[in-house]
């Protein structure tokens, strides 16, 4: 564990997925919600005390003081409680099967998280239940170029194929310093370090990757303009499943979002970045932001920040708790992220420490995870405050989410309760009794198998009664499939 | 003047003999040290595997194939008669998905430096990407490599199997899987297909430090090897044609294989055990337009409506999870593991329900009596013992294609053919004949035939099984 937990207990039994959630989310979505009697925080238009929020067709339809429930209507009394907009995670690794970085090579932009998502992931859950309902869900450190990034929707109990926000625009991720060139790796014997080693020959990689891009995108504009003029019998160019992402980048379709710790490396990309004509969208960890807020600004970039979470490293040493309100001092749009399961369960607390650290105000300090974050991803039209037309992707605290006694109450998204702390306590003695009954019938199972081996008698003739080897690859085959679910 | 009497002499001889050998020919063939190969099992209860079950009738094998089958049948005179009485005829039984007569290969390729042992150096050649290839050999095909002295196949045989796809391990493209028959004089003969379908393995193969180190990285790969395959399919006759206007083609044996794939539309075997697998292994063959067959489904029970509406056939795992042996008893079980095993076994019954055509496998099961006893399993949770036949032959047969020839008992399908004494899935069910295009196998009492088999049946069965069960073996 990265850090104390501070939170109280949040409890994940969760039920499991394509099960009793969905269905009840389903019957909501078509009847409207109200939740009344609640302190509201809009984020954008102030904090409402005795407010209620209208949700129709997954959208919030009215915000006020005094609005009554339509016929039909599913009401939530919140009265004591606060409302606010689900929280954005701007770094998160959740919901990956299969491993969180393709790091065999320097440039693996082929490699696509959407690709691997898993919905079944319990760190979803446990997210909801600390109020997050979207993520930006991004391929790890290893590279400076790393894999495609995908911003989805907590939805726990839908498929993989409904988690993506929709139309959010895609990602990819970078990495500079000393994960990029493999500072902590020494290959066994054999096996060539691999390039880059140095901080040089990361922006080097980055640079190498975007002429190659660059020259990819041409000969495909090349092609297309030859046949377009009717020529024949022309060899198309090979599809690249690196580059093409790379190109995206390069036409504004596609959000980089770097993860950096130093001021050096942060202006090397912008500089890079201006060459090739992209913009960065997003600073990741940016440790040393507040060193260079003005150019990260002047950039357009966003950072997205840790509370106060350093010195694991060396690059990492130079930090400072005010490094959020810092750089929303200097007008760089700022968020703060978890980059961990655990942690996103408590971002609003995080976000609170910039009150302390930097004396930032209770609603500056609720942007770091809510509206900023949605800014950073380009779903600030759907989610990140409470405003008539937005997603209705809420989260209901019984205190003020600033303060450490706040424990999330229900999560919605869309408009559906995807978390619902007394419902999750209500069926944990139900799952308990399903566990212990199932443990028990494969208890009974066993013995059964067990005394039927004695009573045969001959256990030695029978294939099965011969499978006392050693175990192989074959005894983790339970194991794997199991442990895919 | 003389050589040709003596040749009208000998033409007289050889008539003489054509004529007994027709009054009698299994006498003859016999005398001659030759296997017969006319039979007509008499008597029995037949179930055809099309539906029909004849209760008193004949089946008549004829040189490999079946001749005629019915309740009122001639016996042609040649025939050997085997007395049905009380037993039961069945189609021979196949099991999907197998390793048999494949020699496990250890550390073929960089497969060696798995997960289990990240930071060990690997053994083979590291890729940088996908245009070194890594663990693709699309090109071997099993049959290739088919070993007919694999103890196995008898053990199987045995037990009424006559038929396997044999499925290549090693790499995300290990080769072609061949479908054979388990018996035959000569290696030619086990043959029955052998480009029958193409697996695909997810499990990365880079051990960290080659490409690919994880499954997005490998589903990446394979999406660029078919986008590479079809460009290949376009520009290999552009170039034909126009030689002196552009550059030689590289010389790329897998877009060469995998472009003729592509076009001939052959199935591709795509791995996926749980419902998140299953679900991404839809999509995928969706995007890559291909004719996928999932292997593994072993949690199909909860997808498999999806699977249906896709139309996608599915070889169903029988090799049931179960608790690790030896496991940490004070380990957390969680409640999603114990679901899925008390589970996995109706998965069948569910794809049945569902409508999705599905075939049996063994998956790493060490034998035919883990087999049937993995088979009642599936029964006990809901599936017709009916429909569980079908898995083993009919719609087996159908999504390995080779329908037109067997899975069931039908003139003109080859004699695969297993005869019992009572419901093929019973648990005290002898099987006291098997047929293996044609050919007959009778089979003794158990002790013989354990020591026919046991030795190799007590191998672990090896790491194509692994591959199979596991769906996609990746790191979590």
């Amino acid at each position: 564990m990265k850090r104390a937990l501070l939170f109280a207990a949040i409890v994940f039994t969760a039920v499991a997925p394509f099960s009793v959630g969905a269905q009840e989310s389903n019957a909501q979505k078509n009847s409207a919600i109200l939740i009344k009697n609640a302190t509201l925080l809009t984020i954008t238009h102030g904090n409402i005390e005795h407010g209620s929020v209208l949700i129709r067709d997954g959208k919030i339809a009215a915000v006020g003081t005094d609005l009554k429930a339509p016929d039909g209507a599913t009401v939530i009394d919140a009265s004591g409680q606060y409302v606010m907009p689900g929280i954005v995670d701007c770094h998160s690794h959740i919901a990956i099967d299969g491993g969180v970085n393709e790091g065999s090579i320097s440039v693996s932009s082929m490699a696509n998280i959407a690709d691997v998502l898993n919905p079944d992931d319990l760190s979803i859950y446990d997210d909801l239940a600390g109020g997050v309902t979207e993520a930006n869900v991004l391929h790890g450190s290893a590279n400076p170029i790393g894999g495609q990034t995908v911003v989805i929707k907590l939805r726990w109990g839908k498929p993989a194929s409904e988690l993506p926000f929709e139309g959010a625009l895609p990602g990819i991720k970078f990495a500079l310093g000393e994960n990029p060139k493999r500072s902590n790796f020494t290959p066994p014997p054999g096996v060539e370090p691999r390039y880059p080693a140095t901080r040089l020959g990361v922006e080097e990689t980055i640079r190498a990757a975007f002429i190659e891009a660059r020259e990819y995108k041409r000969e495909w504009d090349d092609y297309k303009q030859k046949k377009a003029a009717g020529n024949q019998n022309l060899i198309p160019p090979r599809r690249d499943e690196k580059l093409e992402p790379l190109v995206e980048v390069l036409e504004g379709k596609r959000y980089v979002h770097s993860h950096c710790y130093r001021a050096d490396e942060i202006l090397m990309l912008i500089r890079v970045a201006n060459e090739f004509g992209f913009k960065v969208r997003t600073f990741q960890h940016v440790l040393e932001g507040y060193k260079v807020a003005d150019e990260i600004a002047a950039s357009g970039a966003g950072g997205s920040t840790f509370s106060d979470w350093w010195a694991y490293k060396m690059e990492a040493f130079d930090a400072i708790p005010y490094n959020a309100a810092l750089m929303t001092d200097r007008g760089v749009i700022v968020s703060v992220n978890s980059d961990d399961a655990e942690e996103a369960r408590h971002l609003n607390q995080e976000a609170a420490k910039s009150m302390k650290y930097g004396g930032l105000s209770a609603n500056d300090a609720l942007k770091l995870i809510t509206l900023n974050p949605a800014i950073q991803l380009g779903i600030d039209n759907r989610v990140g405050s409470i405003e008539v037309g937005k997603d209705a992707d809420l989260a209901i605290f019984n205190h003020d989410p600033l303060s450490v006694y706040a424990v999330v109450q229900k999560t919605l998204i869309d408009g559906q309760v995807y978390f619902d702390r007394q419902r999750d306590i209500d069926a944990r003695p139900g799952l308990e009794k399903e566990k212990q009954d199932l443990l028990a019938k494969e208890k009974k199972a066993a013995e059964e198998k067990k005394a039927e081996g004695k009573s045969e008698g001959k256990p030695d003739k029978s294939p099965e009664g011969k499978k006392k080897k050693p175990p192989t690859k074959q005894s983790n085959v339970g194991n794997v499939s199991g442990g895919g679910l | 003047m003389k050589n040709r009497f003596k040749f009208r002499h000998v033409l007289l001889v050889f008539m003489a003999a054509c004529i007994v050998s027709l009054i009698a020919w299994a006498r003859s063939a016999r005398a001659s040290g030759e296997a017969p190969r006319y039979f007509a099992i008499t008597n029995a209860r037949i179930v055809t595997g099309t539906g029909s079950v004849i209760n008193s009738g004949t089946v008549v094998v004829a040189r490999g194939l079946i001749q005629a089958v019915g309740e009122n049948v001639a016996i042609p005179p040649e025939a050997w008669v085997i007395d049905g009485k009380g037993l039961t005829v069945y189609p021979g039984l196949i099991d999907a998905g197998t390793d048999l007569g494949l020699p496990r290969e250890e550390a073929a390729d960089t497969a060696a430096a798995g997960r289990g042992r990240r930071r060990a150096a690997p053994t083979g050649e590291i890729a940088k990407g996908p245009e070194d290839r890594p663990g693709t050999t699309p090109w071997r095909v099993a049959a290739d490599e088919f070993k007919t002295d694999d103890k196995r196949i008898e053990t199987w045989r045995n037990a009424g199997f006559t038929t396997a796809l044999s499925v290549p391990d090693g790499g995300i493209f290990p080769g072609q899987a061949t479908v054979v028959a388990l018996a035959g004089d000569r290696h030619g003969d086990y043959i029955v297909k052998a480009v029958a379908t193409l697996p695909i393995s997810f499990r990365p193969v880079g051990g960290f430090w080659g490409f690919p180190d994880s499954l997005m990285g490998s589903i990446a790969y394979i999406r660029q090897v078919f986008d590479d395959s079809t460009w290949y399919a376009q520009a290999d006759p552009i170039y034909a044609a126009n030689v002196t206007k552009f550059e030689r083609l590289p010389y790329d044996r897998t877009e060469q294989v995998i472009s003729r794939e592509l076009h001939d539309k052959e199935t591709v075997l795509l791995p996926a055990n749980n419902s998140v697998q299953i679900l991404r292994a839809l999509r995928l063959a969706d995007e890559w337009k291909i004719n996928a067959v999932i292997y593994g489904a072993q949690q199909g029970y909860e997808v498999a409506d999806s699977i249906a509406a896709k139309k996608t056939p599915v070889l169903v795992n029988l090799k049931w999870p179960e608790r690790v042996k030896d496991a940490d008893p004070e380990a957390e079980q969680t409640l999603r593991e114990l679901r899925f095993r008390d589970r996995a076994p109706s998965s069948p019954a569910v794809l049945a329900k569902s409508g999705v055509k599905f075939g049996f496998y063994s998956g790493g099961l060490t034998g035919p009596k883990d087999i049937f006893k993995n088979t009642r399993k599936a029964i006990a949770a809901g599936l017709a013992p009916d429909a569980a036949l079908r898995a083993f032959t009919a719609d087996s047969a159908e999504i390995l294609g080779v329908s037109d020839r067997m899975g069931s008992i039908a003139p003109g399908k080859i004699a695969n053919l297993v005869i019992t004494d009572g419901e093929i899935f019973g648990e005290k069910t002898k099987v006291k004949d098997v047929f293996v295009d044609g050919r007959w196998f009778e089979i003794h009492e158990e002790p013989a035939a354990d020591k026919a088999g046991d030795h190799k049946t007590d191998e672990p069965a090896g790491a194509p099984a692994d591959e199979l069960v596991s769906g996609e073996g990746v790191g979590r």
